[in-house]
């Protein structure tokens, strides 16, 4: 009879047991060789933003060692529903894990991750995640822009920056800005940084305009959050500076260009794929940066003003050891109110959420 | 003495429907052929992906899905132009008209999603339709009254009213959650259901809207008094004044159901496919739809066909880009090859070249 209850009573917490397990929801484990992966962007594979995830994606497959034949790309695919239709053909090809690169895919991933159980769905700049089978994954750029801010401080005698900005309202750009800002104050107190939006992630001919404009007010180092090089080739033409972003734009400027801050989407990719692989691949959001190597600066050209790289190098320390990261107050809007008290860091949410879409920080004047 | 070449266009006289077929048929091998050797010169073999396409386009039930989304708003889109076209009024607004209808009816589902689904869907139509019609009778008053320029016209409303879709996505309809403006997902109750279509499976309703609009389109040009006049005005506006037809009404009327027609399809796209208002609900529809148009010979069979081809050719592009890696502008290349060579054949319909020679 003992034996009967003991029994029983086993095999009833093997079931429990079983139960929380599928309730903890770990993806079962994909070999190396019947892995597809699955990659869904908004640009052409040579644009700076999509291209930074190509490079990414290819450089994972090195990594991991994956053959060109497991790796499904879909470039150019707008953020409406043929993003979704892309990830289904995706699905339909056997693709075990998709990532999609751009936020107005969020929603369209977030319900096919329901209608797919069985399928990861990766999910870059947004910020839900279902806790099964829906993560997100993003960088924080803002500490490679805050190194290159440094470089933007120590070079201008204007002590006027401009900053060609993509979209207003935005979190990723208004922490971009603010961060660039905090990297120019944190070297020279007094320069202001002037920006002004183009209401588009690229458009070639408006960014060199844009440029041009902010040239014209006498600022002689230009920053840009866009995807072209042409306000690089704008501050070379008028014998100023340039901070680029998403690739090592010296080659286009070669007498204008100080630094840029660069992604490099690899480290997130080849960890998801191993994860994946190795059967332990959890619903976890990714936030990588400097540490992480997720991002970074290019290599600082020879128009740097004197003492740039010692100055970028401590400050890299800090952030790279924890220590300190860049979003720690006090912070001041630009009202002057303290929006961060002495010592307070800001978390992940408040820097990639409303918080930061409301935030531009003292020193920063929109054009 | 020299002699020259000098080349000559002329008009041809009659063209059997047999011998324009024919040319059609040429120029599509032609384009083939064209297309393939574009391919070979990528060292591709354009046999294997032609293939590919069409597997990628029809093999599956799924994929057939896909395919059929895509016809669905370029069929009707088509159909709306053509009222217009068949006048000869050049509503190349489509584009413009698509989002007036997607905002209207977005409208309804952000802001009064209260009501049961069958009515709100409903609502939302109606709303679509409207505001598409306004937006595309808004050149043809200024046409009946000014004698503005029509094509600029249209065409130029497209970025007016494309904009305020970006506006209301940063602005008032701006989902407060998150980092990134966009607009919020509409509800259970705003979206289209879903229904079988025969062999192809559950696609959202649009494709009955598509079949009915279809049969409707072709009655209204062939038997109605009101087709009957649209076509007098296309043909000879004078002729249509002379036997007193009210031209301003037709004209009016006429935009008011072409960009009808291009609203219900935005209707259709955020309420189906995109289950949310983007700025990327035309994404160039507007402007296939002119070309599916004239090489359908303004015909409603001939639009179906030609744009369940486009479908065809857009869905098998894109499993083509991914299965042999080739970048997305090499695709948009081999389109445009295709494209060209089956509208140059419509110009070889209705031309011929010939030589003559000279004694100079």
């Amino acid at each position: 009879m003992f034996k009967k209850t003991l029994s029983l009573f086993l095999s009833m917490v093997m079931l429990i047991s079983l139960a929380a397990v599928q309730v903890h929801a770990v993806m079962p484990a994909v070999s190396k060789e019947d892995l597809k992966v699955g990659a869904v962007f908004i640009g052409p594979s040579d644009d700076g933003f999509t291209g930074a995830h190509y490079n990414g994606i290819e450089k994972m497959k090195e990594a991991v060692g994956l053959s060109d034949e497991q790796i499904l790309y879909k470039f150019n695919v707008p953020e409406n529903s043929e993003c979704e239709s892309a990830m289904r053909e995706l699905v339909d090809k056997g693709c075990q894990i998709i990532f999609g690169n751009s936020w107005g895919y969020m929603n369209y991933m977030e319900e096919l991750a329901e209608e797919y159980p069985d399928v990861v769905f990766s999910h870059c700049s947004g910020y839900k995640n279902n806790g099964v089978n829906f993560n997100n994954y993003f960088g924080r750029i803002y500490q490679a822009r805050y190194l290159s801010g440094i470089a933007a401080g120590l070079k201008t005698t204007t002590n006027k920056i401009g900053y060609v900005g993509a979209w207003p309202d935005n979190a990723e750009v208004n922490g971009g800005i603010n961060a660039f800002a905090l990297g120019v104050q944190s070297v020279n107190p007094d320069a202001v940084v002037y920006v002004k939006f183009i209401n588009s992630w690229g458009d070639p001919t408006l960014e060199k305009q844009t440029a041009e404009a902010l040239l014209a007010i006498d600022c002689d180092v230009i920053a840009q959050h866009v995807d072209s090089s042409m306000p690089q080739v704008a501050a070379q033409e008028a014998g100023k500076f340039g901070c680029g972003y998403n690739t090592d734009m010296t080659a286009v400027a070669p007498d204008a260009h100080l630094t840029a801050p660069v992604w490099n989407w690899a480290s997130v990719y080849t960890a998801e794929i191993e994860d994946l692989i190795n059967g332990v691949w959890e619903p976890v959001n990714y936030f990588y940066g400097l540490k992480e190597d997720m991002v970074d600066i290019s290599p600082l050209s020879k128009n740097v003003a004197e003492g740039t790289a010692e100055k970028i190098e401590e400050a890299r320390e800090k952030i790279v050891s924890g220590e300190w990261d860049v979003f720690t107050g006090p912070i001041y809007n630009q009202d002057g109110e303290e929006v961060l008290k002495e010592g307070e860091t800001l978390s992940d949410a408040d820097i990639t959420g409303t918080f930061m879409v409301e935030l531009l920080i003292k020193g920063v004047k929109v054009e | 003495m020299s002699s020259r070449f000098h080349l000559y266009v002329s008009q041809r006289g009659e063209v059997s429907k047999a011998q324009e077929y024919t040319m059609r048929i040429l120029a599509l091998v032609a384009a083939l052929i064209a297309g393939g050797v574009f391919l070979l010169l990528l060292g591709f073999n354009p046999f294997e992906i032609y293939a590919t396409m069409l597997k990628g386009a029809l093999s599956t039930e799924g994929m057939r899905q896909e395919t059929v989304k895509l016809m669905i708003p370029l069929c009707l889109t088509s159909l709306g132009v053509t009222l217009a076209f068949k006048m000869r009024f050049w509503n190349i607004g489509a584009e413009g008209q698509i989002c007036a209808g997607a905002i209207a009816a977005s409208y309804f589902a952000y802001f009064h999603n209260h009501l049961p689904q069958g009515i709100l869907l409903s609502v939302m139509a109606v709303a679509a339709i409207i505001a598409g019609g306004l937006w595309g009778m808004l050149p043809a008053y200024f046409k009946t009254r000014f004698d503005t320029n029509e094509t600029l016209f249209t065409l130029m409303l497209n970025y007016i009213i494309g904009f305020f879709i970006t506006y209301l996505r940063e602005g008032p309809w701006r989902d407060p959650q998150g980092g990134f403006a966009a607009t919020p997902r509409f509800l259970k109750q705003a979206r289209l259901p879903l229904v079988n279509f025969p062999g192809v499976g559950n696609v959202h309703i649009g494709w009955i809207v598509m079949f009915v609009i279809l049969i409707w389109v072709f009655f209204y040009l062939r038997y109605t008094k009101q087709g009957y006049e649209l076509t007098v005005v296309g043909e000879n506006i004078n002729t249509a004044r002379y036997a007193g037809m009210p031209v301003k009404k037709i004209i009016m009327r006429t935009m008011f159901l072409s960009a009808g027609i291009c609203g219900l399809v935005g209707m259709l796209q955020v309420a189906g496919p995109d289950r949310q208002l983007t700025d990327a609900v035309a994404n160039g529809r507007g402007f296939t739809a002119v070309s599916i148009a004239w090489l359908s010979r303004l015909s409603p069979i001939g639009i179906a066909l030609v744009s369940f081809l486009f479908s065809v050719m857009e869905k098998g592009c894109s499993m083509m880009q991914t299965d042999f890696r080739i970048p997305a502008s090499m695709s948009e290349i081999l389109q445009g090859i295709i494209l060209f060579c089956v509208l140059g054949g419509e110009f070889f319909i209705n031309f011929r070249i010939g030589r003559t020679r000279k004694e100079a």
